[in-house]
């Protein structure tokens, strides 16, 4: 079952995605497709929907209407007969564990410590051994430079370092895609850049990444492409040195002007 | 020039009320040990008796097997409450507010008459009298256990609800299916919360047992009454009773305190001082071994 990747299939494709909680429409026709390997950066204010637009590609929210195909693949739903039908929780369980997904506030499992935090998943979830899973998470927790951290609660770690912890959990189920929600944004100003090396080096290392981020240094830096959201469409987007150097739309210039 | 000595303020009013107070429990003491009509020498030979004995056995069955039952039904009965499905948590809502609204002595009660209003139970061909199938014994352990569990499910959900929604998430971002999340990840951070009223419902349980003595159970409390039936010394087997109530849940405290040490362990932040030096003893043995 499993097949290289076909290259000419986008990892992410993105069709109309509206999105609704209640009355308020918070996506309103999204269209965006990533390529394997590229790291998309979304910027935009907050409650521009970029937040809303990320959790729906690994269907931590329904989308109202429209597609999301994460390796060719319909994520969340069956179609047929022209209805999507939701898919059941072990089907949904299999698509996400394809992508990694790292939260703002790290979200990580506060009664295991470092090591089990990163080993519990590949061993329950893709049924890996006790050894494997332990040697990768060793393996990872070098990468993000945090092995002397192996035996610690995370209670027991900066902000930074919880969610370099987070960075190397998602990465333990060797995931296609890295989803990456805004993961500098609950740190202090001296932790932001420990967090960003890792990124960076993940970048270096070809993984495929969507981070919602509002570090404009990290995205011209780091980004293949800047995609800007404002109101819950995407307002424009292209290379870092366009959107940031010459934005076309009024919009993009006054979060820009803000921003900095 | 020496620093003036600091007298920290006196509590007059609070010395005077313990002096009356000691006064009063002493007088008391005197009166109740003085009493002829009670014959205190007899407490120690019935505090062995066979009988009592295997009275506490099954007053501590009774506590095992219902917390054990409440626990698992609990459980249970917080996830259906926190289902999406309407008639799963309506059920729930409906069983937690029956149980715990109407008194346990009258659920005792009624599960003991059951065969008043169901006398058989047929299944196909195979027909038995509920009276041979609900005994003192099951009706008192049904009674017990359905009614604890309304109240533990009520803990078991403010325990999950305890537990951030952020959790729930990542382990689903990570491929985690309901079941693998619910038992990994959010069940074992709920504990915490769960199980300090849990240990409280226990020792609470101890003693709650007594009141299947109404259907002649056979507990603690059944055998000293049949034993004062015969012999009259009323408040002497009373007495005897109570020392062992009060020696169950006392231990019962002490195993509660120590499993709320070992829970707290990944999230207190600085483990005691003694703690730490056993633990550091007990790894210096283990090496050595």
């Amino acid at each position: 079952m499993n097949m290289d990747p076909d290259p000419a299939v986008p990892i992410v494709q993105i069709i109309d995605v509206h999105k609704s909680f209640g009355l308020l429409e918070v996506l309103r026709g999204i269209d965006l497709t990533v390529a394997r390997g590229e790291v998309v950066c979304v910027l935009g204010p907050s409650g521009s929907g970029k937040s809303t637009l990320l959790r729906c590609i690994n269907h931590l929210e329904q989308v109202t209407s429209g597609r999301v195909f994460v390796d060719g693949k319909l994520v969340g739903y069956r179609e047929r007969n022209g209805r999507l039908y939701e898919l059941g929780a072990s089907d949904l369980a299999q698509q996400r564990r394809e992508i990694g997904m790292v939260f703002q506030r790290f979200n990580l499992f506060p009664h295991l410590n470092v090591l089990a935090n990163i080993a519990q998943a590949p061993q329950l979830v893709r049924k890996e051994t006790h050894e494997a899973a332990h040697r990768r998470a060793r393996e990872l927790l070098d990468l993000v430079g945090l092995s002397d951290k192996i035996e610690a609660y995370p209670h027991q770690l900066s902000g930074g370092q919880q969610q370099r912890v987070a960075i190397a959990r998602a990465l333990a189920m060797q995931p296609k895609l890295m989803l990456f929600d805004e993961p500098t944004s609950a740190l202090d100003p001296e932790l932001v850049g420990e967090v960003l090396a890792v990124m960076r080096r993940l970048a270096a290392g070809g993984m495929t990444m969507i981070v919602v981020t509002h570090e404009i240094g990290f995205a011209r830096e780091v980004a293949d492409r800047v995609v800007f959201m404002d109101g819950g469409v995407v307002v424009e987007e292209g290379p870092p040195a366009e959107i940031f150097d010459r934005p076309r739309h009024e919009r993009t210039r006054s979060f820009l002007k803000r921003l900095l | 020039m020496s620093a003036p000595r600091v007298v920290p303020a006196r509590h007059w009013g609070q010395w005077l009320t313990a002096v009356l107070l000691v006064a009063f429990v002493a007088c008391l003491a005197i009166a109740v040990a003085g009493s002829k009509n009670i014959q205190w020498g007899v407490i120690p030979g019935y505090m062995l008796d066979p009988t009592i004995l295997d009275g506490i056995r099954l007053t501590l069955l009774f506590t095992v097997l219902a917390m054990a039952i409440s626990i698992v039904a609990g459980v249970v009965l917080a996830v259906m409450r926190l289902a999406s499905n309407p008639i799963l948590s309506g059920f729930s809502s409906l069983y937690i507010w029956f149980f715990r609204g109407t008194p346990l002595l009258v659920q005792i009660i009624f599960w003991f008459n059951i065969q008043l209003f169901i006398p058989s139970i047929q299944l196909g061909a195979f027909r038995i009298e509920t009276n041979s199938l609900i005994s003192a014994f099951t009706a008192a352990l049904l009674a017990l256990s359905l009614n604890e569990a309304a109240y533990v499910a009520e803990i078991v959900r403010s325990g999950l609800l305890a537990v951030e929604h952020g959790q729930k998430e990542a382990a689903a971002a990570l491929g985690y299916t309901p079941y693998q999340a619910m038992s990994r990840i959010i069940l074992p951070q709920a504990l915490r919360v769960i199980v300090p009223p849990i240990g409280n419902q226990t020792i609470s349980m101890l003693k709650t047992t007594s009141l299947v003595s109404v259907v002649a159970a056979q507990d603690l409390l059944t055998r000293a009454q049949n034993i004062y039936a015969r012999n009259f010394l009323v408040i002497e087997l009373l007495t005897v009773a109570s020392i062992w109530y009060l020696a169950m849940t006392t231990v019962a405290s002490i195993g509660q305190s120590a499993i709320e040490r070992r829970l707290g362990r990944s999230t207190t932040r600085e483990p005691p001082a003694w703690m730490r030096a056993v633990r550091r003893l007990a790894d210096a043995i283990g090496r050595k071994a």
